[in-house]
Formats: C-alpha cells, sequence, structure tokens
C-alpha cells in the first residue's frame, strides 16, 4: 500500500508541473492586460503603461517570468495580488473554508440522497419510480445552474420566504473567524441562533452546487447495482434466502461502490467548477468567485496560484478515492 | 427541534428589520468586492464607495445633489492672481478615528494635507511604494507635474503652488484620490512594520469608521461618534457584497438589505410599482457614443461622419436600448454640467437627406465595423443591441455594417489604436464635474491614440479647451467651452447617442439618501425610519 501510495505521488510531479505551465500560459493567452483593464475608459499613457509593466515584471523575457514563478512555487510564494496586494497564499486559505464547507455540504446532499435513490430504482426497476426517478435525474443533470439558483432565490426565498436570499450567516451576527468554516464558528460563537443562521444560508447553495453530482451519482448507481445484481453470486444469495436487504444493502452495493466512488471522485471537479457559478449568484465568499473576479481583471498571480491550488487538491482527491477502492475491494490493496 | 422550527427561529433570527432594542444598522447591498481601502490606490467606484465616501474626508467636496463643491476639511481657499497658487485654511478640531492598533494623539492638521499628497508623489517617501504604489487617478489626473510644492504656512494652512494655472484643480482636490490619509497613523504603522495597515485598517476624518472587512462578503463600519459635521443618525453602516443584480434585488425584497446599488434597467418597473420600495432616479454624469476613427478614409471626411449620423434614429435607440431612461445626446457633456450648450443643434433624424450626403461626398457602397463593447456600463446598457439598430438604420441608406466585439480588455486595447478599422461604441462618467474632465481627456489632442477614440485632433477646439483649462473665471470658461461644442458639433467626431438616468432602488424606511451624479454612494445624513 505504501509503495502504491509512493509510486501515486511520483506520478504527481509532471502533473504539477505541467499545470504551472498551462496556468500561467493560459491567462497569458487571453487578451487584454491587467494595466489596460484597469485604465478602464480612460486610458494609460504610454509612458505610464512601460512603467507599469516594470513595476510588474512584464518586461522580463516570458520564459525568465515562468522560472521566476516556478522559483517562487518552491520557496512557498504565490506571489501578490496585483489588485489587492495581499498574498495569493493568504487570500486562498481566507476563502477557502467557505468553498470547501459548501462543497462538502453539496457532496453530502448528493450522496445522501443520490445513493438511496440509485439503489431503489435498481432494485425496482422499470417501474414508475424508476421511470420517475430517472427522468428527474436527467432534468437535474441538464439544469442550468445559473437559472436553477434564481428560480429557487425567487420561490424559496421570495414567495416562501423560508430562507434567506444570500450570505453565509445573518449580517446581525459578527465574531470573529477562527476555523473559516461558519457551521463551526457560529457554534463556537456561544450566540444564540447564530448556528441555524449559517444552517439556514446553507440549503439553498448547497441544494443548487449538490444538484448535478447528486443526478450524475443517482444514475450511476442505479446502473452499477443493475450490473451487479444480475451476477451469479446474487442469485446464489437468493437462492440462499438471504433477505432482500441482505442481498441488496450488503452484496449488491459494496460491488457496486466501485464506479459509484470513482463517480464521486470526478464529481469534485465537477463541484469546484459549479462552486464559480454558485458563489457568484449566493455571494459566496469563497474561491470560485475569487477566480472569476480574477480572470477578468486579468490578475495574473491569483489566476496562477489559484488554479496551481486547485489542480493539488483535486489530485489529493483522486488520490484518496484511489485509496478507498483499496478499503472496498481487497482485490485492488493486494495488488 | 423540528427542521421548520429551525429554520423559521433562523428566519426570526435573520430579520433584519428588527425589534428597536438593536442598533440602527443600515445595509447596503454592494456591487462587488473593494480593491483594498486607500483610495489613491484605486481607480473603481466600488473602492471609492467602500474607502473614501464611508470613511475619509477630503479639502473640499462635493455637494450632495449636484457636481458644485463645498468646503470640507479646508474651510475656506484662496487663488492668487496667476492662478499658480492655492492656499487652503484649514478646518480645526477635526479628530482621526481609531482602532485597536492606533489612537490618535493629536488632530487633523497640515502635516495630514502634506503628507497624503507626498505619499502619491514623492519618491522619498516611505510610503509612495507601499502596496504596489500604483497611484493611478494622481497620475493621469497629471496632478504629478501640476504640483510643484505642497507648503505648510503653519498647523492650519496650507499652500499647493502649480507649475501652471489649472482651473479644474479645486474639483480636481474633491476627488477620490485626494482623500486625507493620517500622518500620524502612516508613522505608527511604519514604525510597527505594517505599511499595509494603511489601506487595509483605514484610519480617516469621516463620518464611519471602519470595523472589518471579510473578504468578499461583508464590510462592516460603525458611526464616527467625534464626526466633525455631527455623527450619523445610524449606528451601524453595514455593506452586504452581493454581485448579482437580480440576487440583490431579492434581497432587498426580503429585508435583507435597505439600499442597492445598480438595478437590472428590466427590474425597474417593478421596484417602481412596490410598495415597500422607492426608486431615486438621477440624470447620470455621462455621454454615451459611437466614435469614428477620423483618421481613416472615408471617415476622415466630416460630411461621411455627419451623413452617418443623420442615418441613426436616436430616439429609437433610446426607446429600445435604454428603455427611456435617459436623454439623447447632442453634446459631448451631459445637460448637467456646467456649460452644456443647449444652442448646439442635433443633426436631424434624416435617411434621405443622409442618402444624398454620402453620395454628394462621392461614397457610394460604403461598409464599415461596429465596434459593440461586451460589458454594460451606465451610458450603454446594451450595446450589443444598440449596434443592431444602427446597422438596420445604416443599411436604410446603403451602408453595410458588420458588428464586432472583442473582450473588454482587449477591446479598450484595440481602440485606442490610431489605425483602427471601424467605428467604436463607447462612453464616459464624469470624475469631477469639470467640462475639462470630458472635452479634454476624451478629445483633446494630447489624448489621441489614447482616450480620444476618434482620433480626432481639431486645433480650433484644442486652442479653446486648452485655454479654459488655464482660465479661472468660470464665466469666461463656459464661453469657450460653448464654443467649442459648437466647433464638436460641426466636425462630427462622434455620434452623441444618449446621457442615461441612473437609478438607486431603495427600502421605504431609508430617509435622506441623496444620489450623488458622479456614481457615489454617500451614508451620511440617511437615516432609518423606525
Amino acid at each position: 500500500m505504501l509503495k502504491y501510495l509512493a509510486s501515486r505521488l511520483l506520478t504527481f510531479v509532471p502533473t504539477f508541473i505541467g499545470v504551472t505551465l498551462i496556468s500561467f500560459a493560459f491567462i497569458r493567452m487571453l487578451p487584454g492586460d491587467p494595466i489596460t483593464v484597469m485604465a478602464g475608459e480612460r486610458g494609460v499613457s504610454p509612458e505610464r503603461y512601460q512603467e507599469l509593466m516594470v513595476q510588474l515584471g512584464f518586461d522580463q523575457p516570458v520564459y525568465v517570468q515562468y522560472f521566476e514563478y516556478l522559483k517562487g512555487i518552491v520557496q512557498g510564494d504565490l506571489g501578490m495580488s496585483f489588485v489587492t496586494k495581499k498574498p495569493v497564499w493568504d487570500e486562498f486559505f481566507a476563502l477557502f473554508p467557505a468553498t470547501l464547507e459548501l462543497s462538502l455540504c453539496a457532496m453530502i446532499f448528493a450522496v445522501g440522497l443520490g445513493l438511496p435513490a440509485g439503489v431503489i430504482a435498481a432494485v425496482n426497476r422499470g417501474k414508475f419510480f424508476d421511470r420517475a426517478l430517472m427522468s428527474t435525474a436527467l432534468v437535474g443533470y441538464s439544469m442550468p445552474i445559473f437559472w436553477w439558483a434564481l428560480l429557487l432565490i425567487i420561490v424559496v426565498s421570495g414567495w416562501l420566504g423560508l430562507t434567506p436570499v444570500s450570505g453565509r450567516i445573518s449580517l446581525m451576527f459578527y465574531f470573529p473567524d477562527t476555523t473559516g468554516f461558519m457551521l463551526i464558528d457560529s457554534l463556537l460563537s456561544g450566540q444564540k441562533g447564530a448556528f441555524s443562521s449559517a444552517l439556514s444560508h446553507l440549503i439553498l447553495p448547497t441544494i443548487v452546487l449538490g444538484t448535478i453530482p447528486l443526478a450524475v451519482i443517482a444514475r450511476q448507481t442505479r446502473s452499477a447495482m443493475l450490473e451487479v445484481l444480475s451476477e451469479d453470486y446474487i442469485r446464489t444469495a437468493r437462492a440462499k434466502g438471504l433477505s432482500p436487504y441482505g442481498i441488496n444493502g450488503i452484496h449488491a452495493l459494496r460491488n457496486a461502490l466501485i464506479p459509484v466512488i470513482t463517480v464521486i471522485g470526478l464529481s469534485v471537479g465537477t463541484l469546484l467548477a459549479g462552486a464559480i457559478l454558485t458563489e457568484t449568484i449566493f455571494s459566496w465568499p469563497g474561491i470560485g468567485k475569487w477566480m472569476v473576479d480574477s480572470i477578468f481583471r486579468r490578475d495574473y498571480p491569483v489566476v496562477q496560484g489559484g488554479l496551481l491550488l486547485i489542480a493539488v487538491m483535486v489530485m489529493i482527491v483522486n488520490l484518496t478515492v484511489d485509496m478507498l477502492y483499496g478499503f472496498i475491494n481487497p482485490k485492488i490493496r493486494k495488488r | 427541534m423540528s427542521l421548520k422550527t429551525t429554520l423559521a427561529t433562523g428566519l426570526v433570527m435573520t430579520a433584519l428589520l428588527a425589534p428597536a432594542a438593536f442598533a440602527k444598522t443600515m445595509v447596503y447591498c454592494s456591487e462587488g468586492s473593494p480593491e483594498g481601502f486607500d483610495p489613491a490606490l484605486f481607480t473603481t467606484g466600488t473602492t471609492f464607495n467602500a474607502s473614501s465616501q464611508a470613511v475619509y474626508n477630503r479639502l473640499v467636496e462635493f455637494d450632495g445633489a449636484t457636481t458644485a463643491t463645498k468646503p470640507a476639511l479646508a474651510e475656506s481657499w484662496e487663488v492668487s492672481e496667476d492662478g499658480l497658487e492655492y492656499t487652503f485654511k484649514l478646518r480645526e478640531g477635526v479628530k482621526f478615528q481609531s482602532n485597536d492598533a492606533f489612537t490618535p494623539s493629536r488632530d487633523f492638521n497640515a502635516d495630514d494635507v502634506i503628507f497624503t499628497f507626498d505619499r502619491q508623489r514623492d519618491e522619498a517617501n516611505p510610503y509612495f511604494t507601499y502596496e504596489g504604489g500604483s497611484w493611478e487617478y494622481f497620475n493621469s489626473m497629471s496632478m504629478s507635474d501640476l504640483i510643484t510644492e505642497i507648503v505648510k504656512v503653519d498647523d492650519y494652512t496650507v499652500k499647493f503652488v502649480l507649475s501652471r494655472p489649472e482651473a479644474p484643480m479645486i474639483a480636481n482636490l474633491a476627488m477620490d484620490f485626494a482623500s486625507i490619509v493620517s500622518k500620524e497613523y502612516a508613522d505608527a504603522m511604519l514604525e510597527a512594520g505594517t505599511p499595509e495597515m494603511l489601506n487595509q485598517a483605514p484610519i480617516g476624518t469621516g463620518p464611519f469608521s471602519f470595523v472589518a472587512y471579510q473578504k468578499d462578503a461583508v464590510i462592516r463600519y460603525a458611526a464616527n461618534p467625534d464626526y466633525w459635521a455631527g455623527a450619523s443618525p445610524l449606528d451601524n453602516l453595514v455593506f452586504a457584497i452581493t454581485t448579482d443584480a437580480s440576487v440583490r434585488y431579492q434581497k432587498m425584497k426580503a429585508g435583507e438589505c435597505h439600499l442597492m446599488s445598480y438595478p437590472n434597467p428590466a427590474d425597474v418597473a417593478a421596484m417602481q410599482e412596490d410598495a415597500d420600495l422607492v426608486v431615486q432616479e438621477q440624470e447620470g454624469l455621462n455621454v454615451g457614443y459611437l466614435a469614428y476613427n477620423t483618421k481613416v478614409a472615408p471617415f476622415d471626411n466630416v460630411n461621411v461622419r455627419r451623413a452617418l449620423n443623420m442615418a441613426v434614429d436616436k430616439q429609437a435607440i433610446l426607446d429600445v436600448v435604454f428603455q427611456g431612461a435617459g436623454s439623447i445626446a447632442k453634446n459631448p457633456i451631459p445637460p448637467a454640467m456646467w456649460s452644456y450648450n443647449d444652442a448646439v443643434e442635433d443633426d436631424a433624424y434624416d435617411p434621405e437627406a443622409a442618402k444624398q450626403m454620402l453620395a454628394d461626398a462621392g461614397v457610394s457602397d460604403l461598409s464599415m465595423k461596429i465596434w459593440a463593447m461586451p460589458v454594460q456600463r451606465p451610458y450603454n446598457p446594451n450595446a450589443r443591441r444598440m449596434a443592431e439598430l444602427m446597422q438596420e438604420d445604416l443599411g436604410k441608406i446603403g451602408v453595410s455594417v458588420e458588428i464586432v466585439s472583442y473582450e473588454w480588455g482587449e477591446y479598450l486595447e484595440r481602440a485606442k489604436a490610431e489605425d483602427r478599422d471601424g467605428a467604436v461604441l463607447l462612453g464616459w462618467t464624469g470624475d469631477n464635474g469639470d467640462p475639462d474632465n470630458f472635452l479634454a481627456v476624451l478629445l483633446g489632442c494630447d489624448a489621441v491614440g489614447n482616450a480620444n477614440r476618434a482620433q480626432w485632433c481639431n486645433e480650433d477646439f484644442d486652442a479653446l479647451v486648452q485655454k479654459a483649462k488655464v482660465t479661472a473665471d468660470q464665466a469666461e470658461r463656459t464661453k469657450l467651452y460653448e464654443e467649442a461644442q459648437l466647433i464638436f458639433k460641426d466636425q462630427a467626431p462622434w455620434s452623441t447617442i444618449a446621457h442615461s438616468v441612473t437609478f438607486t432602488p431603495m427600502r421605504k424606511e431609508v430617509q435622506g439618501y441623496e444620489m450623488s451624479p458622479l456614481g457615489s454612494v454617500r451614508f451620511y445624513g440617511v437615516d432609518l425610519a423606525e
């Protein structure tokens, strides 16, 4: 297992270098530069433009800029935001807990509903419940996030008044960040009502962000379950007189979980992409919104650093998923 | 507790317009995150509203709903005969705010004024390079070569010595970059090794003290009890950063905020009908225009430009693109600005005459590009739609139009090129209410290849504008600008399209809010009805 982990970690190195190259090149390929964007309609004189280019280090050849960037990464320095003048590292860690909290909730929501829905659909294959569930999943999967979020806000917050419209907690509560996770911080603050306020603010964004993974997981679970249910050992188990719960819950589900976990792992990427829109709509102060703002402002260090850190997160999740296979399927562990 | 009860409790707690036991807290749904809190380092209105308008004061300030200037930290001022010396008498007894790291030991005085400007102009000042040190507004208003010296006459008198007479000087000093910062605070932070605090935890003399900023989420302020003009009736001010306009609207309807910025034009009608809301409107200090490239044939021919101007139905554009919220522009400056020349006659909408004029100019089968901005701006809510309407109008006189667009940064960059192919849609919102800020910045010979997107350099026009810039007497300046507007209209480097109206929706309990024509959002003097 350790050997396996080490070999997996080694493959990180080329991936990591690839990501630095892509993120570095990607933002520079976009037309327009930070100075022009900042100057807006007013424009900036050619002399001043040159001065600022030197100040930001753009007068150097591109490969020199790239190596400077790599040198920084090795020293643990991702540079300073052109716009806020704060270290990229600090900004990322101030905002990441918000994204993580929302993503975890969305994942719990998606897995918590998607897994049972998929199992139930598979067991009731072809019946009304199966069809209704799978068509709903298809709708969920194709739902434009932006539209879905606004619809929920207008109906649930606007008409029904059940949840707050946006933000992480009611503005009445004010306490310093301890962990950056609002649910935990609100409990730690000891202020009455803070936790329920934080919870109520999480409901809509969680649903919106979790909808696509939920649909994917439900569909994947169903098809994996169907495949497993047609296996010989399930027939044997049935013949032995095992209860339906024992068959479905223990024998079938466990084996069906491998492809499902792969999908869950892959959904992390989807979640981060979805977080960009979800965070923008719900004014959720996370890294998705931060990245979007930075791309518009051509804030090179933030886009480069942010992409890199997000890529590292995804790599870690993928590694964790690979490790999980081993726990679920001993055959993989022994390999 | 059931989910429903939990939710209900949460809701009760979230209710903003809550019992009187709570302090009076005004919540503003703002459109974006500030870049920082030292206004001189930045250029966006979003940042100014969060910094200079709430926390700071300037020597002079814009007066409420007009662009006139009034004394603020300077009680009075005198200008020398030659227009080269501005002497300000400073207000006494003005207190700076305090925070955890700093408590002022003295009142505001001349040292603060000198430090404020020195950090932007003096390379030897330790703050000159802090936080990246790009003093963009100061530089773009040419203040660096305009101010030769700032002299402390005594503790409460400062004298600005200029290199040339500059009539808009007072208006310039009312701009956000001229917000007065505390020298004592700056010194203390330098000593503590944390100069960035000047930008991250601002200390000013303004009506609200900065409390905290949670990035991309919330900015909190408390009323400054020692404010020199009297404390604000509000206890707290909160900016709830909400980037999406529809969400801001929903939040305001739900009572999660009292006032919001930039509504969707399409939502305004519904807001006006909502009994809980009030929608204020203000003629924006802006102009939306189509700039021809006057250096490229056949647009170097004034008759071609005028013919094209006559072919465009501006009323239709106003109705469709602005949904009626604006007025047709005939001059490059808006009607609310002094020296606006109402005697100027706009080109009549007359496709037949336009067609004839093109033929007379020897132009046939003309095809051209119109550039449509990819972003929504107050002076142009939908450039693509506007370009389509123009395409249709120009088609009627036999001119074929191709609409092009680029990503915003690229658009701005390419539009500057002197050999640019096509006419660009763009616009401008005034910085300081001075006509020079439109006429010289957008149409002066110096600005060709930059903000002068028509690449238009007319000696007579430029001479008038330059003369007005060094003339102190406003009546005389008015005459010069009026004449310049006549030349502009005659030479038609632009098709002037519209001046838009801007809207600020708020809940009906908000009292005393005044919209600024310059687009600033200010909460001093605002109260909430019980």
